[in-house]
């Protein structure tokens, strides 16, 4: 990798264990709950203005990954770096420092803004938060202004706007400390079609003007189709395949992506006839109790009975950016 | 195509508030034939629900249908009264919503629940044994594994996908003429959504179902759909088979839906999206309902409402395809196809 661009933010062999630490009743009576293993051994590179998709299914670990890459949930093992440096385990001024310049747009708009401040408190709230002096905030006008909103929003409560509008403002609010990384977490769900064309628009102009990166995790294929620059793809806690947008839509190494590529509805009628999905049967297994060797080898049609149930597949290179995590990716591509 | 088995005609479907009655349904017309699966696409807010509702005979107790007709085969089903009507819902009339866990009981096993709607409706005449059998074949149709252990499961000891499998078992069950499915996989992942989408096609093909599939989702709708219609504020706008609408869709509105999609050959370039939103019941323009959003609007399309025209089977609300409207320049928007 020498000679690249420092990547903004990294994840190295990156694992997220939820309900390792015996919690609540379970402290007194020593019983554990199963770990529920959200993400394990991720690596994933996001460059400086790079747009990475990451999709899934339900389950698979998208949000996990966000969140750790932010620090909104604790780090198990491995390292999360940002502009070179691990973040893993900061803390105080330092986590402070890191959180000024990664932010997130949360999934659920509503939920995520205070019902009880107005939209301009909203907005404030950040340079409260981080201690901005006054003459180095942007004004509320102008942040409104940015993701197209009217002024008059301004006094309004969050449960006052429309979906697409709290969408907004999340974005604004995530963007009123001059980020260099913003996480989207599913920016487009249950989102109408024409407001899923505005929020892409307005996602697209604001990376150009402002020099953001973007990770965007969704399960709308179509999102990072039209969006994303390179594409990482997740099942059950680990990264399957990653490359460039282009190469891995149209040259799949994954049998997982593969699958996962075939039953995305698309608004072709021709698709229907002549091209079925190769439906994958079953659904995702629980994290808590994942397969062994590779995960994916219990729906994959091409799991053979010795390598992929026991051995964990490594990182594997299709060509010097497109890289998968399967044994047999060689056979698959065929 | 087939004899229709559901009709629907000039239907108005007004919601009351004090004094106002809003008009949430207009001038609907429809028709879907055995074993036909008819899309109803649009954006929140158009009338959707609403139909599905109105078709149902469930309105909220301020919707009122002022005008129309419902004909199941060669039945009113307005004219009935409620007790019948009673009769034909879950039996002739099924219906499969958004979100299956509010729609089964938490407190009783899928066994249960199955045993209980055949009961309600077979009269006392199947035997406990008919009705074990029938439910277990309508879980394995639908593919559950170990269909007789299942049954003895709660609705929570299901996962999301499962649950809405359940719920087309218990849908299709009485072999119903209509089922109704309200953005049935809207709360599934892509691979699930997609074996849903096969095993509802599939089924409705066997037994011969007329299916009437409302989503918001055109991508869901070339998939599974033989006919699409669109709505807009409680207007059908355009109707058609689903290889025309998508490569010559006629209204403005339309296309506009179809060139917001998100995808590969858009990238780089930016997503068309329409101005303003769907306008609010209160607030409905006089002509044209689509006139504010429409980049093609004309003096003729604010003061009139057009007509719901047939141009070969392709239906479509539109001045600009009507020689009578007075609509100028009519080339500019019948030029203006899909796949600029």
């Amino acid at each position: 990798m020498e000679g690249k661009k420092a990547p903004r933010a990294e994840a190295r062999d990156l694992c997220v264990h939820f309900g390792q630490r015996a919690a609540g009743f379970a402290k007194f009576t020593g019983r554990r709950a199963p770990v529920v293993h959200a993400v394990d051994d991720v690596s994933l590179e996001i460059g400086p203005r790079e747009v990475v998709g990451l999709v899934g299914e339900s389950g698979s670990g998208k949000t996990t990954l966000g969140k750790a890459l932010l620090r909104l949930v604790p780090v198990t093992s491995g390292q999360v770096l940002f502009d070179g440096d691990d973040v893993s385990h900061s803390r105080g001024d330092q986590i402070r420092q890191f959180r000024r310049q990664a932010q997130m747009i949360f999934q659920d708009p509503h939920a995520s803004l205070s019902p009880r401040l107005t939209i301009s408190q909203l907005l404030e709230e950040p340079y409260r938060i981080h201690r901005i002096p006054e003459e180095d905030r942007t004004s509320v006008a102008h942040l409104l202004e940015t993701v197209e909103l009217s002024s008059e929003l301004a006094n309004k409560y969050p449960h006052e706007l429309s979906g697409g509008q709290a969408r907004r403002v999340g974005i604004a609010r995530a963007l009123a400390l001059h980020p260099k990384l913003l996480i989207a977490d599913e920016p487009t769900a249950g989102l109408d079609v024409s407001a899923i064309g505005n929020i892409l628009n307005l996602m697209n102009d604001i990376k150009d003007e402002y020099g953001i990166s973007y990770l965007i995790i969704t399960h709308d294929i179509g999102v990072v189709e039209y969006i994303a620059d390179r594409l990482a793809v997740m099942y059950l806690g680990n990264v399957v395949e990653v490359g460039p947008t282009e190469r891995v839509l149209d040259d799949a190494a994954h049998p997982y992506t593969r699958a996962l590529l075939s039953t995305v509805p698309k608004p072709d009628p021709r698709r229907k006839d002549g091209h079925a999905p190769s439906l994958l049967p079953g659904e995702i297994p629980s994290p808590k109790n994942p397969p062994s060797g590779c995960r994916f080898h219990t729906r994959c049609a091409y799991s053979d009975n010795g390598l992929c149930r026991t051995v964990m597949p490594k990182q594997e290179w299709v060509d010097e950016s497109h890289a998968v995590y399967c044994h047999r990716w060689r056979t698959v591509r065929g | 195509m087939t004899e229709s088995v559901v009709k629907v005609r000039d239907l108005d479907l007004v919601y009351q508030s004090g004094n106002e009655a809003f008009p949430a349904l207009s001038d609907i017309e429809l028709e879907v034939g055995a074993g036909e699966v008819l899309g109803i696409v649009g954006e929140s807010g158009c009338g959707k629900s609403s139909l599905s509702s109105a078709l149902l005979r469930l309105l909220p107790p301020n919707g009122r249908i002022t005008r129309g007709h419902v004909f199941y085969k060669d039945l009113d089903l307005l004219e009935i009264p409620e007790t019948r009507m009673r009769q034909f819902r879950g039996a002739e009339l099924a219906m499969i919503f958004q979100d299956p866990l509010t729609s089964l009981n938490p407190t009783f096993t899928i066994g249960t629940q199955m045993r209980d709607v055949q009961r309600a409706h077979g009269g006392g005449s199947l035997s406990r044994a008919q009705i074990y059998r029938r439910s277990v074949e309508m879980l394995e149709q639908v593919g559950m594994p170990d269909p007789e252990d299942r049954l003895r499961s709660y609705p929570h000891e299901f996962s999301g996908g499962m649950r809405q499998r359940i719920m087309i078992a218990v849908a299709l069950m009485l072999k119903p003429g209509v089922l109704i499915a309200d953005e049935p996989t809207t709360a599934l992942d892509v691979t699930l959504q997609a074996q849903i989408l096969s095993l509802l096609r599939g089924l409705c093909k066997e037994e011969g179902t007329a299916t009437i599939f409302i989503s918001h989702d055109l991508g869901v709708v070339a998939q599974i759909c033989d006919r699409v219609m669109v709505m807009y504020a409680g207007r059908v706008v355009e109707s058609a088979d689903l290889f025309s609408l998508f490569d010559e869709p006629l209204h403005p509105y339309t296309r506009a839906l179809l060139r917001s999609i998100p995808s590969r050959n858009r990238r780089g370039s930016r997503l068309v999206s329409i101005p303003g939103r769907v306008p609010s019941l209160s607030a409905l323009p006089s002509g044209c309902k689509f006139v504010n959003r429409c980049p093609h609007a004309q003096d003729v399309c604010r003061a009139t409402e057009p007509r719901f025209l047939d141009i070969q089977g392709h239906r479509v609300r539109c001045h600009a395809y009507d020689s009578s409207s007075g609509f100028r320049d009519a080339g500019v928007v019948t030029a203006d196809r899909f796949g600029d």
